[in-house]
């Protein structure tokens, strides 16, 4: 199976005090460390995995500047065989833009199977992988946890509430948004990464794409960043740990539990 | 007079919670525009819960086909794109749900009006749909604007709003043919299955010692284990502690795992995504312990405590014997 892998480079933002910028509609990026959105991980391994059972090739894409390059190095170091960054300089991007333009890359390849992540983890959007489905005229499936690739298509297991799965069949070539737990993605070491530098990472500057102006407008514009509203919130336990123990404990009796 | 759409969301005859949580945000932005509530239901024929429904819309229009019993996007997205094209609602809502997630881009590619994902308010200003957004794990909230358009989607975050009944509405119900030319659907359903069952059953307990992320590694879960025995609670978890195989599936609350509902819920290095808290909803009371005392977590906890986890175990365990 070919398989192309949309990929994306996010902030780390637990135990973080994020501040707004001036503009007050960004987040100041320089005090943030960055990794491969997590769900994305889980898709370049399924990927990786699907191609050690049946063969054909792995390329990773991702829309970035060359900061961003450090994610596909490491999708390149989990045995992914190519690469690709389309740099779309500074314009806004929303969804729809970045799903246009991963739509025109992926054309331009043989494919089997498009993978996403279910979502990414700093704006939350959950919408690239199925925009960019309707884009391919593929069919698609959101928040798929297993892949069973079958004469002509693929036994997709999609995740529902409640710890419930919906097994389909779909057609192929289709776009899967991927979700943790799929698989163990594998360790990658900086060894790996050092190897992985003589693999092939093209450079795709947007204007060479050949989008028009008009499929490059985003079609929604954040109007302002903000702190979460006050609420009440925890009371906050003070003092030592023995201190707060005996507080739990004795709340917890207080609730009606007996321990 | 305008009209909202809401697209119900309902599953093996039963309507999700979603869908009231849909109409009564619908039914508020109808009462400030003065606009009339459409529900939309695609189902099989004859759903048990159309009554349920029209109890909270001014109409409910209804497409019933054995092919609508489980979702598929790709007659989901023919049928109400021709259903949008026709009736022009200023604004459609939809779950941010598996299914929702899988409809709402494309029938926004295919009808080319623009699409806000899961939204947790959805203000007008100057006759415009906001977007009122959750960024960053919830550290951040974003207000987006929509491209000018006739109409404009948006998805909605489960228990972003109450499931109330609004008293006065008794919607007609209006069943509509089947569109002649749907399409031939890419995806077949084949069928369900129950992922969560296991040997503890954690909706029972009245006490939870829940562990996240925060815990590190496989090797210690045990500690807690162990707190968790000499509390006499259960042991629970968020996803990635089941993503990573260190407690099986039935542990995991959320969303994707079980709602709970313990008089006590203990949180250990616990973020509090609204997939995790969504699970807790029903928790008596929340006592959470973190690192950082800017996580969402806090926002929703009754107690908190700002420590490492392990400090706060270690004690509990040396209170308790
Ligand atoms: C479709 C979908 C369904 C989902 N369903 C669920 C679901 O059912 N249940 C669920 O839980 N999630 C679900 N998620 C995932 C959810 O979005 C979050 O990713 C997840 O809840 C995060 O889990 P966490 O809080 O354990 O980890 P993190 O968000 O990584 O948080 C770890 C926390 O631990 C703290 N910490 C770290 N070390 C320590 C320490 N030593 N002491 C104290 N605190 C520490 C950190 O400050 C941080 O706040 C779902 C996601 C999607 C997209
Ligand atoms: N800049 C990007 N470059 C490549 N892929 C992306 C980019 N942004 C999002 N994606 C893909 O789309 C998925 C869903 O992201 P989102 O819709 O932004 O929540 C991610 O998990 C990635 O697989």
């Amino acid at each position: 199976m070919n398989i192309v892998v949309c990929v994306k480079r996010v902030p780390m933002t637990q135990e973080v005090d994020l501040e707004i910028d001036a503009s007050g509609k960004d987040v100041k990026a320089d005090m943030l460390a960055y990794v491969l959105n997590e769900w994305d991980n889980y898709a370049v391994e399924e990927a990786i995995q699907l191609k050690e059972k049946t063969g054909g090739t792995v390329v990773a894409v991702t829309i970035g500047s060359e900061d961003d390059e450090e994610v596909l190095r490491r999708c390149l170091a989990m045995g992914a065989d190519k690469a690709v960054r389309v740099d779309p300089g500074d314009r806004p991007m929303d969804g729809l833009v970045k799903s246009r333009i991963l739509a025109e890359v992926v054309k331009g390849m043989e494919y089997d199977l498009v993978l996403t992540g279910v979502q990414s983890d700093d704006v939350n959007d959950g919408m690239v992988g199925v925009l960019l489905a309707e884009q391919l005229d593929a069919p698609h499936a959101a928040v798929v946890t297993g892949i069973d690739p079958q004469d002509g298509g693929a036994g997709v297991k999609v995740e529902l509430e409640g710890g419930m799965d919906e097994l389909s069949r779909v057609n192929l070539p289709a776009v899967l948004s991927i979700q943790t737990g799929i698989n163990e993605p594998r360790y990658v070491s900086i060894m790996g990464i050092r190897k992985a530098a003589k693999k092939e990472l093209n450079v795709v500057p947007l204007a060479d794409l050949g989008i028009d102006e008009d499929a490059l407008t985003p079609m929604t514009t954040v109007e302002e960043y903000f702190f979460p509203p006050e609420t009440e919130g925890a009371e906050i336990l003070e003092g030592d740990a023995a201190s707060v123990a005996e507080q739990i404990l004795k709340i917890i009796k207080e609730k009606g539990v007996s321990i | 007079m305008g009209e909202i759409f809401v697209l119900v969301e309902h599953r093996q005859g039963v309507l999700r919670d979603i869908s009231c949580e849909m109409l009564w945000k619908a039914n508020e932005l109808c009462t400030g525009l003065s606009h009339t509530l459409t529900a939309v239901l695609l189902g099989g024929k004859d759903e048990p819960f159309v009554n349920e429904i029209a109890e909270r819309a001014d109409k409910v229009l209804v497409v019933e086909d054995d092919r609508l019993e489980a979702f598929n996007a790709d007659l989901y997205k023919g049928i109400l794109s021709s259903l949008i094209q026709e009736h022009k609602p200023f604004i459609t809502l939809m779950p941010q749900s598996p299914w929702g997630m899988d409809l709402a881009p494309s029938l926004s590619v295919k009808t080319g009006f623009p699409l806000a994902t899961d939204c947790v308010d959805i203000l007008v200003e100057d006759g415009k749909p906001k977007a009122v957004r959750q960024i960053y794990n919830g550290k951040i909230f974003s207000k987006v604007a929509l491209r000018d358009a006739d109409c404009y989607l948006m998805t909605v975050r489960a228990s972003a709003f109450p499931p109330d009944a609004v008293e006065g509405r008794a919607g007609e119900v209006v069943k509509l043919d089947v569109p002649a030319d749907l399409p031939e659907p890419r995806r077949e359903f084949v069928k369900f299955e129950d992922a969560g069952a296991g040997a503890v059953d954690i909706t029972q307990a009245d006490l939870l010692v829940s562990v996240g992320r925060g815990v590190g590694e496989a090797d210690n879960i045990e500690p807690l284990k162990e707190l968790a025995e000499k509390m006499g609670g259960l042991l629970s978890c968020s996803r990635p502690v089941v993503d990573k195989h260190w407690l099986p599936k039935y542990h995991q609350v959320g969303t994707s795992g079980k709602s709970v509902k313990p008089k006590v819920y203990l949180a250990f290095g616990i973020s509090g995504a609204f997939q995790h808290v969504a699970g807790i909803t029903g928790a008596g009371t929340v006592i959470a312990v973190n690192k950082d005392k800017k996580a969402p977590i806090f926002r929703v906890a009754n107690y908190g405590i700002v420590d490492d986890m392990f400090n706060v175990v270690e004690a509990l365990k040396e209170q308790l014997s």
